[in-house]
């Protein structure tokens, strides 16, 4: 796992190929739309998907946890599918996130599928978190953002031209004063980064960062002209 | 039995018919009781056959209630049959009420029916398990005497087969005094139907009433007046001579074998038709309306000719249709005649058909199947056994119905010959997989839809679960297709949806007989315009309705094609063209393995002609792309076809003979296959089937990327923690059929060692060109991607100097690439556009486990 270094407003950041961002300065680790209890949730409406999905990711945050060993760890919101998830969460699932996260800290962004904090489990649950430069929220705010802002809700992924065809993965997506974060959990689909309700948060283009087995893969986006222009747009 | 009683004797004399002896043998049947299965070519009376019992028995003896239920796999079969029924019963005026009911009977109607029953129900397999669902199923079949089962080598193993088993299977609990009678074309194998059909799942159980004969079909084939296309499926070159034989005869059907190829050839046909002949269209993705309309005005005689899918394949009586056309090769024999017999539905008369080939390998796939017709040698599959997931609906249905006990259930289900080898610990997972999904980890025991009173019957949770199952209820999975518009112009047809993720806007590809260049998704319509494109055309393939070949009919191709003796029977260009192979690579000798290998379109092409048939092709293309990752070339896919495995990497392959080395078995496959594409689509259908994910209903647009959940996803959750799950067991069962064992490739292996013979080519070779555009490819999930974004991404990096300008460049760079190797082309264009297209992603598990 090699991890890409990216500078936001004077903050040196690290991509985690696994899908995560750290932040060495203050020992964090930030971590996008985990979905805990999808599955659950699908079960409750009559639809039994394998239960085994918060392990999953569980199993995949405590990798990253072992490899990163933060000091903090901020969870950008929809961290359960939907605000009864945390109810549902298995025993052994949940003495597995107490465990890994013994001693860390750990903050709750909220999301829209999980507004309120988890009941019983450890930590602070926040709309967003400042500190120093960077604002962590869910959803990423339209406009301008000072200095930077980190965020996840979109689940962004991309396809990348090679000369065998596009090879589609999900992503980080990042100018000089966002990161967007790629959804986390075992669960989570994807929404093109082109998607004009990505794309219009980077109106003068951005640099993708496609997950790979062991790094990252970059690109640029063009500026969202699609936007302008729907008629002549392909012209 | 010498004769008919009366009425029915003198209504047949007064139309000047003699009853037939398997119409009297059926009869005999009926009388003692017995179940019997008549396979007879098509236009033998069959139907009235099959219903003669029971309307002497309602004349004899008239009584109120359900009678005789008939099933068959259309819709559209049983209004025409409801339709035909109603001449005699009227004639002789019957104390007989025929009714049908399937998904479009009105909702009025099917109440009326549930308090009154007609006499004679109609219906399908589909529409039959929603009445065994009701609590009022149990008086309902009470009385019933017969059940007649259409077209049977139809649904016969097929997972719609796999449903009427469990379905008549019940009904045999229900009403253990009916009789079973079962229609079937003529067929090579007639003893799984009669087990298919028989109460107790053994095949001695129904007598079997067989019609020989018939006079032979009479068979020619025709090639397109100019060039013989090399490749391609829809045999548009022949339109003229197809318009001239539509205008010769009275009325023809036109049989294709894809619905695109469908909308193509009428397309084609109305172009050069001068004549304004009234032709028509038929196929599976129109409306009913307007499936219902084309029926209506053949079966008036209004019409000259129609261009149908398989969606007419099955026995609606057309009456006059005097002519067929196959266009395209007709993949299989018992398949051939039975769309041959849909012209004249008299059995003494020859039919006559026209064979329309639409390339070379299709020439000779023709003259084969010519010679097998001739020799009256008929093709089919073995039954398999029944799917889990289709006894999974089962069971919920069975608990809506009424609370069950599951040794009685168990014992009632081994009865249905698709089951009949069902182990009882399989059956218990299903159960417990309804249940509760059957996990290892209990945790959605709070949310069961089953459970179990103190003397051990098993109820159905409540209402709302047994609301769920009807909606879903049935086996056909359908492919989530595109609609393929102009911009700011007309609808030219649909391509499956998979394909439209595969293209960037700018790609060209080929449909509707033009050069397109895909644009953007717009909703469920691919948005495209005319010409412009750079780099090769794609043509979209239909994995859906992929027809393939027998195996049997591919050994007759590699006769012909090994003895030059046999070419007389192939017309000069099909003759030009395997010259022009031996000239250009060489062609396959009867004892050596030919292998070519050539750079196309950014990638590296094997293929290897190896003849053995599509599904040991299917095996050995998993072994050969396994040994290809460990040496590092780069495998993306393959493609299996009845004749050769073509498969393509990133990287050249140089050395061809480790690829096929006996040894490939001994590496770990369980992992490889598990990965698979096959095995992966596979799952997806099972779970649908199940009840695991939603179903995909064609034609609604999706809710967005929120409640559609990706099967894929599921499928790597599921393999890592929990890899015997039932569903994990059913979908290695199922995809077990699709591929030959692995010791009948071990001897091709042990046959090719020593005798390989590697042609190193610059371009595609002309015997493989109809391979590289046939249907039905599979990805590899190897490391090729992360290589080729490792590649793709150094180049940006090269061109942009790792400058953070964000800028195009990337895409002119790799779409240089891509078009042409080794020549980087001008930027075609600026990428921009949305790209929602992209939300069909189809490598998201890779990526996900590889985080």
């Amino acid at each position: 796992m090699t991890p890409a270094p990216l500078h936001v407003a004077g903050e040196r950041l690290m991509l985690d190929p696994a899908g995560l961002l750290a932040w060495p300065a203050r020992r964090t680790l930030v971590v996008g739309d985990l979905h805990l209890e999808k599955g659950s949730h699908f079960a409750r409406g009559g639809r039994f998907v394998p239960p085994y999905d918060t392990r999953e990711t569980l199993q995949r945050l405590h990798l990253a946890l072992r490899r990163w060993r933060p000091a903090r760890v901020i969870l950008l919101g929809d961290s359960f599918h939907d605000a009864g998830g945390a109810g549902r969460l298995a025993a052994e699932d949940a003495a597995l996130l107490r465990r890994m996260l013994d001693g860390v800290e750990l903050l709750w962004v909220l999301g829209n599928h999980d507004p309120v904090a988890p009941a019983g489990l450890p930590g602070t649950a926040l709309e967003e978190v400042q500190d120093g430069p960077l604002t962590f929220r869910h959803e990423a705010r339209r406009g301008p953002v000072k200095p930077a802002e980190i965020s996840g809700h979109f689940h962004p992924k991309a396809t990348m031209p090679t000369r065998c065809g596009g090879v589609t993965r999900p992503c980080f997506v990042a100018d000089a004063w966002r990161v967007m974060l790629p959804a986390f959990g075992a669960y989570t689909g994807g929404l093109d980064a082109g998607d004009p309700a990505i794309a219009g948060l980077f109106p003068r283009g951005a640099r993708l960062f496609l997950l790979g087995q062991d790094r990252l893969y970059s690109m640029p986006t063009g500026p969202a002209r699609g936007l302008r222009v729907t008629a002549a747009g392909s012209a | 039995m010498r004769t008919l009683p009366e009425p029915f004797a003198a209504w047949f004399a007064g139309r000047g018919w003699t009853p037939r002896p398997h119409q009297l043998a059926l009869l005999r049947a009926a009388e003692a009781g017995e179940s019997a299965l008549l396979i007879a070519p098509t236009g033998g009376g069959k139907t009235l056959a099959g219903f003669l019992p029971s309307l002497i028995d309602l004349a004899r003896a008239p009584r109120a209630g359900l009678h005789t239920l008939y099933v068959s796999p259309l819709k559209a079969l049983a209004v025409d049959i409801a339709r035909n029924l109603t001449a005699p019963v009227e004639d002789l005026s019957l104390p007989i009420r025929i009714e049908t009911r399937t998904g479009d009977t009105p909702q009025n109607r099917r109440a009326r029916q549930k308090e009154d029953p007609p006499h004679l129900l109609l219906t399908t397999p589909e529409s039959l398990e929603l009445l065994l669902s009701q609590p009022a199923a149990t008086e309902f079949f009470a009385g019933l005497s017969a059940v007649v089962v259409d077209e049977i080598h139809a649904l016969a193993g097929t997972k719609r087969g796999d449903q009427l088993a469990l379905g008549l299977s019940r009904l045999g609990t229900l009403a253990p005094a009916a009789r079973r009678v079962g229609l079937s074309a003529t067929v090579a194998h007639p003893e799984p139907l009669r087990a298919f059909l028989s109460p107790t799942g053994q095949a001695a159980d129904v007598r079997l009433v067989q019609v020989r004969g018939g006079a032979a079909p009479k068979l020619t084939v025709q090639l397109p007046e100019g060039h013989l296309p090399w490749g391609g499926h829809m045999g548009l070159a022949s339109a003229p001579e197809i318009y001239r034989k539509i205008r010769e005869a009275r009325v023809t059907i036109v049989f294709v074998n894809t619905r695109a190829q469908a909308e193509l050839v009428f397309q084609a046909l109305w172009k050069l038709n001068d004549d304004a002949l009234a032709i028509a269209l038929h196929h599976g993705s129109l409306t009913v309306e307007q499936r219902r309309k084309v029926e209506a005005a053949m079966a008036l005689g209004k019409l000259r000719a129609v261009v149908a899918t398989a969606s007419l394949d099955l026995g609606i009586d057309w009456g006059d249709v005097d002519q067929v056309i196959q266009v395209g090769a007709p993949k299989g024999v018992a398949r051939l005649l039975q769309r041959v017999g849909r012209a004249n539905h008299r059995m003494d008369e020859p039919s006559r058909a026209v064979l329309v080939p639409a390339n070379r390998f299709e020439v000779i796939e023709c003259a084969a199947a010519l010679e097998a017709v001739r020799h009256e040698e008929l093709d089919g599959d073995p039954p398999r056994p029944g799917g889990l997931d289709v006894l999974a609906q089962h069971v919920l249905a069975m608990a809506c119905h009424a609370p069950f006990d599951p040794d009685a259930l168990y014992a009632e289900v081994t009865r249905a010959a698709p089951y009949a080898g069902l182990t009882r610990r399989d059956f218990d997972d299903v159960v417990r997989f309804v249940e509760d999904g059957g996990y290892a980890l209990r945790v959605y025991e709070r949310f069961r839809k089953l459970f179990r009173d103190s003397e051990g019957l098993v109820h159905v949770r409540d209402q709302r679960v047994a609301r769920q199952l009807r909606m879903n209820l049935g086996t056909i999975v359908e492919t989530p297709m595109v609609k393929v518009r102009l911009r700011g112009g007309p609808l030219l047809g649909e391509v499956e949806e998979w394909f439209v993720s595969t293209l960037l806007p700018g790609d060209g590809f080929m449909f509707a007989g033009q050069a397109l260049r895909f644009e953007a998704l717009d909703g469920m319509s691919a948005i495209v315009s005319r010409g412009g494109t750079r780099g090769e055309l794609r043509v979209p393939a239909y994995a859906g309705s992929r027809m393939p070949l027998t195996t049997w009919l591919a050994a007759r191709v590699r006769e012909i094609l090994h003895d030059p003796k046999k070419w007389r029977l192939l017309p000069d260009p099909v003759r030009d063209w395997l010259r022009l192979q031996q000239k250009r690579s060489m062609l396959p000798e009867q004892d050596g393995l030919l292998i070519e290998t050539f750079p196309r379109g950014g990638r590296w092409f094997l293929v290897a002609y190896c003849f053995e048939g599509r599904l040991a092709h299917q095996t050995l293309g998993m072994l050969v792309t396994r040994r290809m990752e460990r040496l590092g070339y780069g495998p993306m896919g393959y493609l299996a076809t009845d004749y050769v495995l073509a498969a393509w990497s990133a990287f050249e392959p140089t050395d061809v003979e480790p690829l096929f080395e006996e040894d490939i078995l001994g590496e770990d496959l369980e992992e490889w296959m598990a990965e698979s594409s096959m095995l992966r689509r596979t799952f997806r259908n099972i779970a649908t089937i199940a009840g695991l994910i939603e179903k995909n209903h064609p034609g609604q647009e999706k809710s967005g990327r929120q409640m559609t959940m990706n099967s894929d996803l599921i499928y790597d959750v599921l393999r890592k923690h929990e890899p015997d799950h039932i569903l994990l067991r059913a979908t290695r069962q199922e995809a077990a059929g699709g591929l030959t064992d692995v010791a009948r490739i071990g001897l091709l292996l042990a046959r090719a060692k020593g005798r390989i013979r590697h042609q190193v080519l610059d371009r595609v070779s002309p015997l493989a060109v109809p391979a590289l555009i046939e249907e039905g490819r599979e990805w590899v999930a190897g490391g090729a991607e992360d290589a080729l974004l490792a590649e793709a991404a150094a180049l940006v990096e090269e061109a942009t100097d790792g400058d953070e300008v964000f800028s195009g460049i990337l895409a002119e760079v790799t779409e240089g690439v891509r078009a042409n190797p080794g020549r980087v082309v001008d930027k075609p264009r600026q990428r921009d556009r949305k790209q929602r297209f992209n939300r069909f992603i189809r490598s998201a598990p890779k990526s996900v486990s590889g985080a």
